[in-house]
Order: structure tokens, then C-alpha cells, then sequence
């Protein structure tokens, strides 16, 4: 359903992405993985258009998407959960979820669809609910987490990119994260590009992979197969960091 | 009818073309990281692999010839430390050196799946018990198709090579259904059943997946009435992976290539330009999912065409014909590639000398014959006839302990062979002496 092609993407000077190409299938969970400064970031605000690329293209169901702002891509349906969560401190819990709802909020039956849209949020995070008038800078990390991506879920995206959700929680909370992701993915249907410092959690829940090394793909497998890649395994995997190439 | 991997066999055209573009990028991204072969050939064409944006650009880089692999032997191709390969074959090389291939973990999971997806086309189930008479050693194809059997769940009876008898007790008594081996090999089979009053159609035996030298339809037809099977051919280059590239589904109309995992090109073996599709050339292969030894653009030097209409049996994968012959001179007994420069050098390493030679395989029984002829130079000439004998004996020997080919060698005068077209004659029918 999403098609990569060729992207290249730049900060200034700095050449982030060479060349990518990738494609996530519709109910896909896919991984990209790599050491920090791979480009596996930039790829995911690559595609929500927050860093547009420089070259190449991107077709969601075929249709070019690679010159669109990112309040048009979410209109399409793709949202991002951002990196460190960036929730508003200061908002309420259901605040933070009714900036999710933009896109319908103020069209005709919007209101009812919102409603029902915070049922399904608190429904897959319980605790959500509980917390629902607290300002959210009160919350914990990992609600903090879960409230990022219901937030993104509120505009009802057909896919969701995920950057390092696991980032500074406890592993208890990951799991809980992880398995949420995994049921959007299985029961709702919900497409999924997941970074993920954790690589072995995320291939763990992933379909495939893209190994990033250098804003470069040096592989794309299943995540089965890359588990078992000795080079993945060495630098992603945090078995040992050595240099392999040591020959 | 069932399919092994409905995902990757069926798959549109179009989402298999931006599969092939994304592994053939990160293929080209890590050959070029991680191989010096590549590195230095991309490198004076000014290649760099961010440059390389549709399949359309792989015209534009250089091809991978045996003679490549020859020069980097053993490990010099090899884009993994040798500590994370798995296993090591061999392949026979242009000389008397072999050239060495290696699998990691998962090139072994990979080759275990395409085989499976050929084994499976031809109709081989869970509950068959298949017969692998491909020798167990060096070379891929026997251990190719057992890892293809497991993963299916059949029974796997490890032959091996050798022992007519042996094989067929075997068959009788275990109920083999399906027999894997050179289709030259079904029909010894066959001939010693007939030889020993042995019905075939008593066999429990269903189907054959013959593959490692090319064979024609006649000869498929042969077999399956001899045997009373269904005879399916597979292809596969030992350079490349082994067996599992391509193979028959039971429509038997051509060899469904898993591009997925292999990109196809046929080319003109002399310019070496690209060939529209349906043209005959020489195929040519770049892998896109192998880790230990990845090859861009390898010349298989086996001549065939690629239909892109799809097939009956819901594969959407490319068929290539049945190979049609070779590029050069490479010739294939009993399974076994043979390259007359390596009979060539054994010569040279016995006599010191390089005389007059020429190769006479004969077809026309069921397992090929080869006769090498060698013209007498003065100094065989001046040698006692015992020396003479010995001489020979040395180079039958050698000839079967390097290349792994039984011959009969015989000294015959220069003259008749100064006017030979080429190294090798092939006789495929006339009476048998």
C-alpha cells in the first residue's frame, strides 16, 4: 500500500537517506532497524512529511505523497507517534486525544465519531481512562507512551509510523506497548512502520525488516531471517558491538 | 494444486519489481561494502550503488564470470567473515581447482524454501517418500533437495549415488514415491529393472525431479512411460545457490524462475547486450537474497529464452525453457560439469606436454560414455608400450579422482586430429559398436 522509491533525503549539507526504497503491505508490522545516525528517523518523517525528500517518490495506494505538508499526508492516512512522545504537559489526557481528532472534529457527526474514537483508545489502554481529566505531564512514562499513540490513532490512520516507542520505559510497560501494537496490527488491520532501538523486541512482533546502516538499506528480510543474521545479531541485536569486519 | 509460497509465487508483477529494486539495492549496498571484487570493479566504472534506481541500471554494471570466482579462490567473493558461514560446496572450476561456495544459516533456510517450492510444483507432498540418488559430498544438489524434502515434512531416503541394485531393493521394498536423480540415471534405472525381469510399474514410484544436465522431451517421455511417473525438470547453477532457482510445476511448460530471490537477464553472449524478452541468449543471473556469496550479474553460459505470460497454474513468476545448450564448451556426464581445459591441464601436468586432444561423449546409451582421444606426440611415441599403458592408466585415474568421471583414453595419431572443429564431439544417435 506504501511504496518508497529511490528517496534521497538531506539536512542541509548532510546527505540522511541514499537512495532508500521500501514498501509496507497493507496489516504489515515492519522494522527498520540500525545503528543511531542511520537514517531510520528521518526515514519515518520522510515519509510523514516533516523532512521531505529531496528526490524520488512515495505512493501511498499509488498516489504521490512525497510533495504533500504533513497535515494533508495525515488526511490521507498515514500518522506519526514521534519520537520522545511530545504530549502537551499541561492539557488534559482527553485534550491531548481531541488534538488527535483534528481532521473531523469540527465537520458535521465529527463529535460523535471522536466519542467514539475515545472509547476505542481507552478501551485498548484502560489506564487512559482512568487518567482521563489528569494534566498529562502528570502521567508516567509509559502512559505518557500510550497517550502519544492513541493520540495518533484518534485520526483513524490506515498506517502508523512508530518512532522508538520503548525509548527510556521499563520492560514491563514495553511489553504492554509491543503487544498493543501487535493486536492494532492483527485485529485492526492497522499497517505499521515501527524504529526501534530495541531491535529484538521489534523483530520479535515485526513481519520484515530494512536494516539501515548510513541512511543506506543493506538488507530487507523477513523477521525471522534477520534475527538470524550474524551481522544484525552482532550490531543491532546488542549480543556483542566488535566490528565483524574485522578480516 | 498447491503452492509452497503463494506470497512470493504469485506475487503482481508490480510488487515483485519494487521487491527486486529494494534487494537488488541493498545487495549492491553490501557487495560493495563488503567485497573487494566488487568494490574495485565498481569503482573504475565510478559506480556507487546510491546511483543505482530501477532494474532498467543493471545493464550498466559489469558481469561476474566464472573465471571471477576462479581468480578469488577460495574465499575472496565471500561478503561474510567465513566464521558465520555454515557450510561449504564446491563447483567444478575451469581448471583443475574447484571454486569453493558457502552458505550462512540463512542462505541454508533460503535454499531449503526454493527447493521446497519446486518439489512442491511438481506435486511432492508431505506424505511422500522421497529418494535422493544425487551424490552426497561437494556438490549441492543432493543436499539441495533433502533440505527442500524435510521442510515439505516427506520422508527423505539418502541414497546417494550408485548401486542399481541397491537403489531399486530400495524402492521396492520402502515403497519410494518419488525418485530424485539425473533423468540419464531414471532411465539406468529402468534399464536394469527391465534387465532383471523387474516390472516398474509394480513400484509404489510417482513421480521423478530430474535435473543436473539438460534433457529433451523425448527423453522425458521415455521415462515416464518406462517408469510409469511424472517427470518434472528443475534447474539450478552450483555458483549460484545449487538446485532451486527454477523448476517444472506440473503443467510442464517451462521452469517457473523464483525472481523473487533471483533476477534473470538474457543476454547475447558475444556483445553481451541485453535481449528483449522471448529472445534465446545466455541467462544471466544477480542473487537478491543471498548473504554468503552474493553475485551481480553471473553468466550461467547456459542458453535459454524467459516467457513473461502467466501460467495456468497461477504462478506469476517468469518460465524459462528448458536450457537449449551451452556457451562454451562445457560438457555434462552423468551429472558432472566437465570443462575440456581441465582435461587439458591434467595432460599438460602428466606428459609436459600439450598434444593434439579431442572428447567424445557418447549419448546413446542411457548413461553417457566419454572416449578421449589423444594424438600421439614423439615423446608418448618413444616410450616403451609398458610406459605407454602406465601413462594412460595414471591419466584415467587422475581424470577420475579430479574431475570425477569414469574414460576410456586411447593414443591415436596426430593427423586425425588436426582437422577436428572442437574439443568435444557429441554422438547422439547411429548403431552402438
Amino acid at each position: 500500500m506504501l511504496t518508497v522509491k529511490n528517496v534521497n533525503t538531506f539536512y542541509g549539507q548532510l546527505h540522511a537517506l541514499k537512495n532508500v526504497s521500501l514498501h509496507l503491505k497493507k496489516g504489515e508490522i515492519v522494522t527498520l532497524i540500525g545503528a543511531n545516525g542511520a537514517g531510520k528517523s528521518t526515514l519515518i518523517n520522510t515519509i510523514s512529511g516533516l523532512t521531505p525528500p529531496r528526490t524520488g517518490s512515495i505512493l501511498l495506494d499509488g498516489f504521490a505523497i512525497e510533495k504533500l505538508p504533513p497535515h494533508r499526508i495525515v488526511e490521507l492516512g498515514i500518522s506519526q507517534v514521534p519520537e520522545g512522545r511530545q504530549i502537551f504537559n499541561t492539557l488534559s489526557v482527553k485534550e491531548n486525544l481531541e488534538l488527535g481528532a483534528f481532521l473531523y472534529l469540527r465537520k458535521k457527526g465529527g463529535r460523535r465519531l471522536y466519542e467514539e474514537m475515545v472509547e476505542k483508545i481507552f478501551h485498548l489502554f484502560p489506564v487512559l481512562r482512568e487518567r482521563c481529566h489528569q494534566p498529562a505531564g502528570t502521567l508516567s512514562g509509559g502512559e505518557q507512551q500510550m497517550l502519544a499513540i492513541g493520540r495518533a490513532l484518534m485520526a483513524r490512520p490506515q498506517i502508523l509510523l512508530l518512532d522508538e516507542p520503548s525509548m527510556g520505559l521499563a520492560p514491563l510497560i514495553v511489553k504492554e506497548i509491543f503487544s498493543v501494537i501487535h493486536a492494532l496490527a492483527r485485529q485492526g488491520g492497522t499497517t505499521i512502520l515501527l524504529v526501534e532501538q530495541n531491535a529484538k523486541a521489534a523483530l520479535r512482533i515485526a513481519d520484515r525488516g530494512y536494516v539501515l546502516e548510513t541512511g543506506k538499506v543493506i538488507m530487507e528480510g523477513e523477521a525471522l531471517e534477520l534475527m538470524e543474521n550474524k551481522e544484525v545479531k552482532r550490531a543491532y541485536l546488542g549480543r556483542d558491538r566488535k566490528d565483524i569486519w574485522e578480516r | 494444486m498447491k503452492i509452497w509460497d503463494p506470497l512470493h509465487e504469485c506475487m503482481p508483477r508490480e510488487d515483485l519489481e519494487q521487491l527486486q529494486l529494494e534487494r537488488l539495492q541493498a545487495t549492491l549496498n553490501r557487495v560493495y561494502k563488503n567485497v573487494v571484487h566488487y568494490r574495485k570493479l565498481f569503482n573504475e566504472i565510478s559506480f556507487v550503488p546510491e546511483d543505482f534506481q530501477s532494474l532498467g541500471d543493471l545493464k550498466k554494471l559489469p558481469f561476474t564470470s566464472p573465471t571471477d570466482l576462479q581468480e578469488n579462490y577460495p574465499y575472496g567473493m565471500f561478503a561474510v567473515p567465513l566464521r558465520e558461514v555454515v557450510r561449504l560446496h564446491s563447483a567444478p572450476g575451469r581448471s583443475i581447482k574447484p571454486i569453493v561456495l558457502g552458505y550462512t544459516k540463512n542462505d541454508i533456510r533460503t535454499w531449503a524454501n526454493l527447493v521446497a517450492r519446486f518439489m512442491v510444483a511438481a506435486g511432492v507432498e508431505r506424505d511422500d517418500l522421497v529418494q535422493i540418488a544425487f551424490l552426497y559430498g561437494l556438490q549441492t544438489g543432493a543436499f539441495g533437495i533433502h533440505y527442500g524434502a524435510e521442510a515439505i515434512g516427506a520422508s527423505v531416503i539418502p541414497m546417494s549415488t550408485g548401486n542399481t541394485e541397491k537403489q531399486v531393493t530400495i524402492m521396492q521394498d520402502y515403497r519410494s514415491t518419488v525418485l530424485v536423480c539425473t533423468p540419464s540415471y531414471a532411465l539406468r534405472i529402468a534399464d536394469f529393472m527391465e534387465e532383471h525381469n523387474l516390472n516398474p510399474h509394480g513400484l509404489a514410484l510417482r513421480l521423478g525431479l530430474f535435473g543436473g544436465e539438460p534433457w529433451t522431451e523425448e527423453r522425458r517421455k521415455e521415462i515416464e512411460e518406462r517408469l510409469g511417473i511424472v517427470a518434472t525438470d528443475n534447474y539450478g547453477v552450483s555458483e549460484i545457490i545449487g538446485p532451486g532457482i527454477a523448476g517444472e510445476c506440473v503443467y510442464k511448460s517451462g521452469l517457473h524462475l523464483f525472481e523473487d530471490a533471483f533476477y534473470p537477464e538474457i543476454i547475447d553472449p558475444h556483445s553481451g547486450e541485453v535481449l528483449p524478452p522471448g529472445h534465446v541468449g545466455e541467462l544471466v543471473i544477480t542473487t537478491l537474497v543471498k548473504e554468503a556469496i552474493p553475485l551481480i550479474r553471473y553468466r550461467t553460459g547456459d542458453l535459454t529464452r524467459l516467457d513473461y505470460s502467466p501460467c495456468s497454474c497461477g504462478r506469476t513468476l517468469v518460465r524459462m525453457e528448458k536450457p537449449r545448450g551451452r556457451t562454451d564448451d562445457m560438457i555434462i556426464v552423468k551429472g558432472v560439469n566437465v570443462f575440456p581445459s581441465q582435461i587439458e591441464q591434467i595432460i599438460f601436468h602428466l606428459t609436459g606436454e600439450q598434444p593434439l586432444f579431442q572428447i567424445l561423449v557418447d549419448h546413446r546409451s542411457s548413461l553417457d560414455q566419454v572416449e578421449i582421444k589423444i594424438g600421439v606426440t614423439e615423446k608418448i611415441f618413444a616410450l616403451e608400450l609398458l610406459e605407454q599403458t602406465r601413462l594412460l592408466e595414471s591419466l584415467r585415474r587422475r581424470i577420475r579422482s579430479v574431475i570425477g568421471i569414469n574414460t576410456t583414453i586411447r593414443l591415436v595419431e596426430p593427423a586425425t586430429l588436426t582437422n577436428v572443429e572442437s574439443k568435444v564431439k557429441h554422438i547422439w544417435s547411429g548403431p552402438v559398436d
